[in-house]
């Protein structure tokens, strides 16, 4: 690695650098989520017609799901405890677990909507879908990128180098725990 | 001012006219003395040797008072702005005076023509009678018109600049509003809502008539629409 | 949590000694993490990009003044083409001119300066952030050559127009303005992220919050502006790119969308996205009013708290761009208070630029003329914007060149007026030399008069009713009458002789890289950190970082000799 500039290393805010980045992507973030879920708010009080249709989401597998990430992000916050001790491996190993849960997550996703797109219930078949498909699509990717960040922040701590990246990556994990948290309720219980 | 530039020809122009002149007077005003005093200071306090500049922090509150006096005539002015365009804009958009059914036309808009439907000699839309027009508005001086407002395909905008009207058509609403002609003659409908290739090349024309004229024009057109649908 | 962060043994410059040979062209310029390097990047595709928006600005207008024209260096321009220009001139001049040069270039290049630091705190992120920026200009521009042409339905990309091509006929020119528009977004996100963590951790010792000079304060609020506003866009437009491509109906009233939402999502990011480029322009003014006045600027913390102000209300305006547009008629009257209350902190700010000139000594140079020009001409454009943001008068002025004189005399002098004074002011720290004053003047005086007699026929043609985005007025016989197409024609003239003059600023540009005179440090003898390090700076831009001791405008300082005094100099 090269080195960091002076730059990197100072914190004349009283927060490490990397912590703080984090925090202001995890802001322009929630504005992004935050529109795209206000317009699906709009949307969802001026049609009845969305119950109709969120009626045929799966519950059973986004509640498994929700369960799925909760317990994720505990494996991401054991993480950031084994690499504030010190422990590289142990830290790493975490982050192994938090990445599976994403991938379980993943997983189950690719199912239930293969057997909605087996319905008919296709990203142009209503508004609904277009929403269900286009918020939940964003948030997977999220998923994706966190999955792939994990493994290379574990593979680094597996060597005891940058620990401090254990937790920033936590703090991302938990944003998308924590947007999921929206989802769930919007597109699967409301109906 | 506008009405140098172009006629005044609906009950509501002349109130936006009185608004754009309003406000320029007001603005224009205090935009000049802001610049005579911005380039009297360029041209009072230009270098000169020997001569130091001064050291003012402007944090005093006997130095703020340069600041905070005229934005609070910036302020008034704005309330002042605020109530005349909110009255206008209640007058013309908010409030919805009452017109009998023969005067009420219908306006559709889509890729890039305009059609007019005027009721016919029975007073009524949607019957057989009605004068349908592409790019030709016709309607009768000194009458309170209601319109309904829709489009097909995209957006539009219907603009009668001498009315000083503007409303966007939305495909899938309709939207009511209202004009009330003062002026006889032939003048512009614009679209103001870009709405494709074809969308400078959408004019219609208004014709504001006569009573006189206006039922010529009615009896003529009214006939030969209910031929049309009546049957050969 | 501040000991989890290993601190870097050697600085930047132990790193070069370790590779002491000088880096190849690809390894010093595309790959180069340095922040000056990155700035000039952007300033260079920014400049580039402004020369493209200016011709497609003169090929318009060209046809406009001198209808079915064959115009040079381009042909008969068909309605579609014309559409095609205005929208991508509009584009191109706010999110490849304005956001690159204003925020990016002089962002990346002064931040890191101004607040004493080696570099920005991320700066493989801001390399990322250019590059990305770089893809996105590009899939702009290869929209001009795929089937069907570039989009044409205005930069404000308005459904249902935009979300089918049966309505626009241009099927891939839309998905590429879609997508180019979102990367930019993108990269400016990551930018922004920078520019913010930058200013707020990697401060020199002793810069406290009060010592920032202004321009950075700006550029920082500018991006968190942005960052607020921009988030419900990129999800606009991802919904936009999907009725567009996928054939949902999110904005499609026929199968229950709402084409009105996108303008909700449009001009809550349109509106802040004014102040996101005025910000950053208003502190490159604070700057060289100082230094050229020799004078403190006045209520440093006023400034601020205007742009604060500025900023938190820039979200309560944004649907004065839709009053006529169907919305609740009752919301009009909402939006026309809050339209007309921001009028007070943005006069505020010029008041206070007003007042720092009392009793000042005042230079007239280059940097100070565009300066001092920024502020008359913008106080036309804020004036102007009453109109259009009192309800009643916008019925009548919605969507005429009105509009369009106005927002171009906000605009103008935001973008291109403020960059220019930002470059001939930065020129000799940027590249070691002066550029030429005489020409500089010749290019300043060039640039503005016209752009005053190119814009001011425009406000009497819109107030006549001239309205926007027409091919050609022909068609319209109150319009097409002679004395309204002569004021057609001064303005198009105008803008011939304006694009003809900027060829006076590009050779003094590349003629003083070599011939001009000598910088040294600190030409202007100004007080902020760039002044004090070599011109250009080195690799790490201090060989001993530099320690804060006061403020940014201690000028005429009484009882010193000087009259300034550096903020790194020891009481």
């Amino acid at each position: 690695m090269s080195a960091r500039p002076i730059a990197t290393t100072r914190s004349a805010a009283g927060m490490p650098t990397g912590r703080l980045a984090v925090w202001w992507v995890i802001a322009s973030e929630i504005v992004i989520f935050g529109g795209l879920l206000g317009s699906y708010v709009m949307f969802r009080l001026g049609h009845d017609a969305f119950a109709d249709q969120a009626a045929h989401t799966n519950t059973w597998i986004g509640a498994f799901n929700t369960f799925v990430l909760l317990t994720s992000s505990l494996f991401a916050v054991l993480g950031h405890k084994a690499a504030d001790a010190g422990d590289g491996r142990r830290a790493a190993r975490m982050l192994y677990l938090t990445a599976a849960g994403g991938m379980i997550f993943l997983t189950a996703k690719a199912f239930e909507w293969t057997t909605e797109i087996q319905h008919g219930f296709t990203i142009s078949a209503h508004t609904f879908w277009s929403f269900y498909y286009t918020a939940a699509g964003l948030h997977a990717l999220h998923v994706v990128a966190g999955i792939v960040i994990m493994l290379i922040v574990a593979a680094q701590a597996r060597k005891n180098l940058e620990l401090q990246r254990v937790e920033l990556i936590g703090l991302y994990w938990h944003f998308v725990d924590v947007v999921w948290i929206f989802l769930f309720p919007l597109l699967y219980i409301a109906k | 001012m506008l009405e140098r530039l172009l006629p005044v020809a609906s009950t509501s122009a002349g109130d936006i006219d009185f608004v754009f002149s309003l406000i320029f007077w007001l603005v224009g005003f205090w935009l000049l003395v802001a610049e005579l005093v911005f380039f009297w200071l360029i041209v009072r306090y230009r270098r000169r040797d020997g001569q130091r500049a001064q050291y003012i922090t402007g944090e005093l509150k006997s130095e703020k008072r340069w600041i905070t006096i005229p934005h609070l005539l910036v302020l008034a002015c704005d309330v002042f702005i605020i109530f005349f365009a909110v009255r206008v804009w209640y007058d013309v958009k908010q409030a919805l005076p009452t017109a009998p059914e023969q005067q009420t036309v219908r306006i559709v808009a889509q890729q890039w023509a305009w059609t007019f439907f005027h009721p016919g000699p029975d007073g009524q839309l949607d019957t057989p009678d009605d004068i349908v027009k592409v790019n030709e508005l016709h309607v009768e001086v000194d009458k309170l018109y209601h319109f309904q407002l829709t489009a097909k395909d995209v957006l539009h905008s219907f603009s009668v600049p001498v009315f000083r009207l503007k409303q966007d058509a939305i495909p899938g609403r309709v939207i009511v509003g209202w004009f009330e002609p003062t002026k006889t003659g032939e003048f512009d409908i614009q679209c103001t809502e870009i709405c494709g290739i074809g969308h400078g090349l959408m004019p219609a024309r208004i014709h504001i008539e006569t009573p006189e004229q206006h039922a010529s024009w009615m009896a003529e057109h009214g006939e030969i629409s209910v031929a049309a649908v009546t049957g050969r | 949590m501040a000991e989890s962060i290993p601190v870097a043994p050697s600085p930047a410059r132990a790193h070069d000694h370790e590779h002491p040979a000088e880096p190849g062209f690809i390894r010093k310029y595309l790959l180069s993490t340095d922040h000056k390097v990155i700035g000039l990047q952007y300033m260079f595709t920014g400049m580039a990009m402004a020369l493209l928006g200016g011709f497609l600005a003169y090929v318009f207008r060209m046809q406009l003044a001198f209808p079915g024209i064959d115009v040079p260096l381009f042909g008969v321009v068909s309605p579609n083409e014309y559409n095609s220009l205005i929208t991508n001139h509009g584009a191109i001049m706010i999110f490849w001119v304005a956001m690159p040069v204003l925020i990016a270039a002089f962002g990346n290049y002064l931040i890191p300066l101004m607040i004493g630091a080696d570099d920005m705190a991320f700066p493989r992120l801001n390399r990322l952030s250019y590059q990305l920026f770089l893809v996105s200009a590009l899939v702009l521009l290869a929209s001009f050559f795929v089937e069907g042409g570039a989009f044409g339905g205005a930069w404000t990309m308005y459904p249902p127009l935009s979300a089918s091509s049966e309505f626009n006929q241009t099927p891939l020119g839309t998905t590429l303005f879609i997508c180019a528009v979102a990367l930019e977004f993108v990269a400016f996100l990551m930018g922004g992220i920078n520019f913010v963590t930058t200013t707020m951790n990697s401060r020199a010792p002793g810069m406290r919050m009060y010592d920032i000079p202004m321009v950075v304060w700006m550029i920082v609020l500018a991006s968190i502006l942005f960052m607020a506003s921009v988030g419900p866009l990129v999800a606009g437009a991802v919904m936009l790119l999907f009725d567009h491509t996928l054939g949902t109906a999110f904005f499609d009233p026929q199968r229950g969308g709402d084409p009105i939402l996108w303008q909700h999502l449009f001009w809550f990011f349109g509106h802040p996205e004014v102040y996101v480029v005025l910000l950053p322009a208003v502190g490159i003014v604070a700057e060289i009013i100082t230094v050229f006045a020799r004078k403190k600027l006045f209520a440093y913390k006023t400034v601020l708290y205007t742009a604060f102000g500025t900023g938190v209300l820039s979200f309560t305006v944004w649907a004065h761009h839709q009053f006529i547009a169907g919305i609740d008629p009752r919301m009009a009257n909402v939006f026309t208070i809050t339209t007309l209350l921001i009028s007070v902190p943005i006069a505020e700010m010029m008041f206070v630029y007003i007042a720092t000139l009392y009793g000042g000594s005042i230079q007239l140079a280059t940097p100070m003329l565009w300066a001092l020009a920024f502020i008359a001409e913008f106080l036309i454009g804020g004036v102007t914007g009453i109109f259009l943001g009192a309800s009643g008068s916008d019925i009548y002025l919605h969507d005429t060149y009105f509009v369009l004189a106005h927002f171009h005399y906000t605009f103008f002098p935001i973008a291109i007026i403020g960059s220019f004074a930002a470059i001939s002011y930065w020129y000799p720290k940027m590249f070691g030399r002066m550029l030429n004053e005489t020409l500089g003047k010749i290019h300043f005086w060039g640039t503005v008069i016209p752009f005053n007699t190119i814009f001011i026929p425009l406000f009497v043609l819109g107030a006549a009713g001239e309205h926007r985005r027409i091919w050609d007025f022909a068609q319209f016989p109150e319009l097409a009458s002679e004395p309204l197409r002569n004021l057609d024609k001064v303005a198009t003239v105008s803008l011939v002789i304006m694009l003809a003059f900027q060829a006076v600023f590009l050779f003094n540009f590349f003629w003083s890289l070599r011939r001009g005179q000598k910088a040294g440090k600190n030409p202007w003898h100004a007080n902020t950190l760039e002044w004090t390090t070599e011109s250009p700076p080195p690799h790490g831009n201090w060989k001993q970082m530099p320690t804060v001791y006061r403020g940014p405008y201690e000028y005429s300082v009484p009882g010193r000799d000087a009259d300034f005094w550096p903020q790194n100099e020891p009481a």
